[in-house]
């Protein structure tokens, strides 16, 4: 039990709590039956504030942990501490692969749930929560198993619930079988926004993966300029000498912040212009590694320190097919504000789940690196805020870290039914986050 | 809660009244700040400091009255603004203090120790008591108003200065006894303010107004700054004048 200052991936807004690593669901339930505020944290990969507590106990779930061998359906049971990284080196060798995968490895499955995260295969897959058999929960009430069929209520709201109806100690789910560790990738380079839109609209369903990467940076007839990349496992008559390892681990680390700034508008601009030129104007069924598809952040390690001291802010939403001139008039802003932002990567979104605070929707979603300092920066996000909110979207509470909390009351108009099943689930209100007191999520 | 931009939902202001508080509570309420505690001595410059920030975005706004001649009732001021808030304090802005009257002070020890009590002993006080209640609630930012002439106490008004500058020497400390603990202390330290406290004085070179100072320090809480000058320009001044010989700085300090 140590007193840690406590930050989200972004590195914003400290704040300091109790810490435990609790080995067993006993020791949570202790850990609940003596706290009067408490939440789950894993691997600190969301991105501001959601899995800290400040003044509470955080309950870090790496050491719950255990993978199942796999059953011949692809079922494993895992602990929540285990990370994706973790489940792909133990089930990569074998012919299994996660079912859905978020741009890093680096988070635990308890987290993978709590966020409900998503990958490039939203739009045929779902998200994660759409893969699991069961979990089983450590709530202030007691331990429950549920599933889709076992007190969904209370399945549904810990499925992208922030960590807000108990802590997950174990989940089963279903993994995907491959028989390949490679992915056959088509690139596009697109000269606007326009027409990346039109080409994911019309072809994104004859793959499993899909994702844009988008220049908020040039202005003019080149807005948007994109590069499409998509792609699919590759069976074995697809590549020569085909293998099943696990993906490398990352080889560069980032020992120290860099100066605040140093991601600017014009380097930005710079690492842009080289990014977009390096990628082909075409290519066909190239193959590549899991790694290198899937999670090429996951090469540097503490990447995050690029950003220097003050930190980035990420910003994720998503708005249905009806509102995609959205995702236009959200990069129009961006690119007129002079705000620099790295990395905007657009992809398309299915069906979200059942539960309150499910973040997906039919249509599109762009997520976007912001440097924090440049004093236009919170008023553009607000801009942005009210741009999602008309189009009848959202944004993404994993990512968020400024969002006001009416604005979030508006976006998640069911956010009353999950708080109605936080208050049955746990009547004090211990299960709380810095997330959940700033967008006001749980009644007290 | 702040959010990522170091903007505070909620805020204590401890002199409430003051020009300074009240310019950038103006300011954060404004951008992102909905609860303000206004704690001071006289009701009615409360109430028009709070009725300034409602018009200007807040949705709760209380007062509390306390006179900061008498460091006996820090505990009970500062607990009746935290039980105005009942949620985690994101911002207490100390911002009590008093020119007081150079030329009474220097012929009256009764006075001095009045000038002494405002600007030093009672912030202290309060310095102390938040210091536990905010390490307890694991998050909050303070935001003590110095002045300049903490750098280096003029001849002019050293009763009021040598105070600021006992208070700045302490909130410095103060700071790095905190680091690692999720609370952070910054300094303001503003130069000539045209304000209802220098009300009839003879303005000093980069003198400002109170709205200026407000903007200085809204950028300097974002970017965390321990330091916050105001105008930005002092910093360079002072560090030229805190090391000017006693001669010429006895010429300058005198006028």
């Amino acid at each position: 039990m140590s007193r840690q200052v406590l930050y989200g991936w972004g590195r914003t807004a400290p704040s300091a709590a109790t810490v435990v690593e609790p080995q067993s669901a006993h020791d949570v339930t202790a850990h609940l039956h003596t706290s009067t505020a408490a939440i789950a944290r894993g691997l600190g990969r969301s991105y501001g504030d959601a899995a800290q507590l400040a003044g509470g106990l955080v309950m870090v779930n790496r050491e719950l942990g255990g993978i199942s061998p796999v059953n011949p359906r692809g079922e494993v049971t895992v602990g929540a501490g285990v990370s994706i990284d973790e489940l792909i080196r133990e089930c990569l060798p074998q012919g299994w692969f996660v079912p859905v995968t978020p741009g890093t490895r680096q988070v635990t499955v308890g987290g993978a749930i709590a966020a409900d995260v998503h990958g490039k295969n939203h739009h045929v897959d779902g998200s994660f929560g759409h893969h699991l058999i069961s979990m089983e929960l450590v709530t202030p009430t007691g331990t429950f198993t549920v599933s889709p069929t076992s007190r969904p209520e209370l399945f549904w709201a810990t499925v992208g619930g922030m960590g807000l109806t108990g802590v997950v100690v174990e989940a089963t789910l279903r993994m995907l079988p491959v028989e390949t560790d490679r992915v056959l990738v088509d690139t596009q380079r697109f000269k606007d926004l326009d027409s990346v839109m039109s080409e994911m609209l019309s072809g994104d369903h004859r793959y499993r993966y899909s994702v844009a990467w988008v220049d908020c940076m040039t202005r003019g007839a080149s807005m948007g300029r994109a590069i499409l990349t998509r792609g699919d496992h590759a069976r074995r008559d697809q590549v020569e000498a085909p293998t099943l390892l696990p993906p490398r681990g990352s080889r560069i680390t980032v020992p120290f912040d860099a100066p605040s700034g140093l991601l600017n508008p014009a380097t930005i601009r710079l690492f842009n212009e080289a990014w977009y030129r390096a990628a082909p104007k075409s290519k066909v069924a190239q193959p590549q590694g899991i790694g290198s598809f899937f999670h090429p952040l996951d090469g540097v390690t503490a990447w995050n320190r690029l950003y220097g001291r003050r930190g980035f802010v990420q910003y994720q939403f998503a708005v249905p097919d009806s509102a995609g001139d959205a995702v236009r008039q959200s990069i129009e802003t961006l690119s007129n504000s002079k705000v620099p932002s790295f990395l905007a990567v657009l992809k398309r979104f299915g069906e979200g789940t059942p539960g309150g605070l499910s973040f997906p929707m039919p249509g599109w979603t762009l997520a976007l690196d912001l440097p924090v300092g440049p004093a236009a920066l919170p008023q553009v996000l607000n801009d942005l805020d009210d741009i999602v909110l008309a189009a009848g979207g959202r944004v993404y509470l994993a990512k968020d870290s400024r969002l006001e909390a009416h604005k979030a009351h508006a976006m998640y108009p069911r956010l009353h039914e999950f708080a109605t099943t936080c208050q049955e689930i746990d009547p004090q209100g211990i299960l709380s986050s810095d997330l959940a007191r700033r967008l006001q999520l749980i009644r007290k | 809660m702040e959010n990522a931009f170091g903007q505070p939902h909620n805020v204590i202001v401890l002199g409430g009244s003051s020009d300074i508080a009240t310019a950038i509570v103006r300011q954060l309420v404004a951008a992102r700040t909905r609860t303000v505690v206004l704690a001071g001595r006289n009701q009615h410059l409360l109430d028009e400091a709070a009725s300034s920030a409602a018009a200007h975005g807040a949705t709760a706004t209380s007062t509390v009255i306390f006179d900061a001649k008498d460091p006996d009732n820090v505990a009970a001021t500062i607990d009746a603004c935290f039980a105005a808030v009942r949620e985690p304090i994101d911002l207490v802005i100390v911002a009590v203090g008093t020119l007081g009257d150079q030329d009474v002070d220097e012929n009256n020890s009764a006075s001095a120790a009045v000038t002494a009590t405002v600007n030093y002993t009672w912030p202290v006080a309060a310095l102390s008591e938040l210091r536990g209640r905010l390490i307890a609630q694991g998050t909050g930012r303070i935001l003590v108003i110095s002045s300049v002439t903490a750098i280096r106490v003029s001849r002019r008004n050293y009763h009021y200065g040598a105070a600021k500058a006992g208070l700045d020497r302490y909130s410095e400390a103060l700071a790095v006894s905190l680091e690692g603990t999720g609370v952070s202390v910054q300094i303001l330290r503003p130069g000539f303010v045209h304000s209802k406290m220098t009300a009839g004085m003879k303005a000093v070179p980069f003198a400002t107004t109170p709205d200026a100072i407000a903007t200085v320090t809204v950028a300097g809480l974002a970017s965390g700054e321990r330091v916050i000058h105001a105008p930005r320009i002092l910093k360079w001044v002072f560090l030229v004048l805190r090391h000017a010989p006693t001669a010429i700085w006895s010429k300058l300090g005198s006028r």
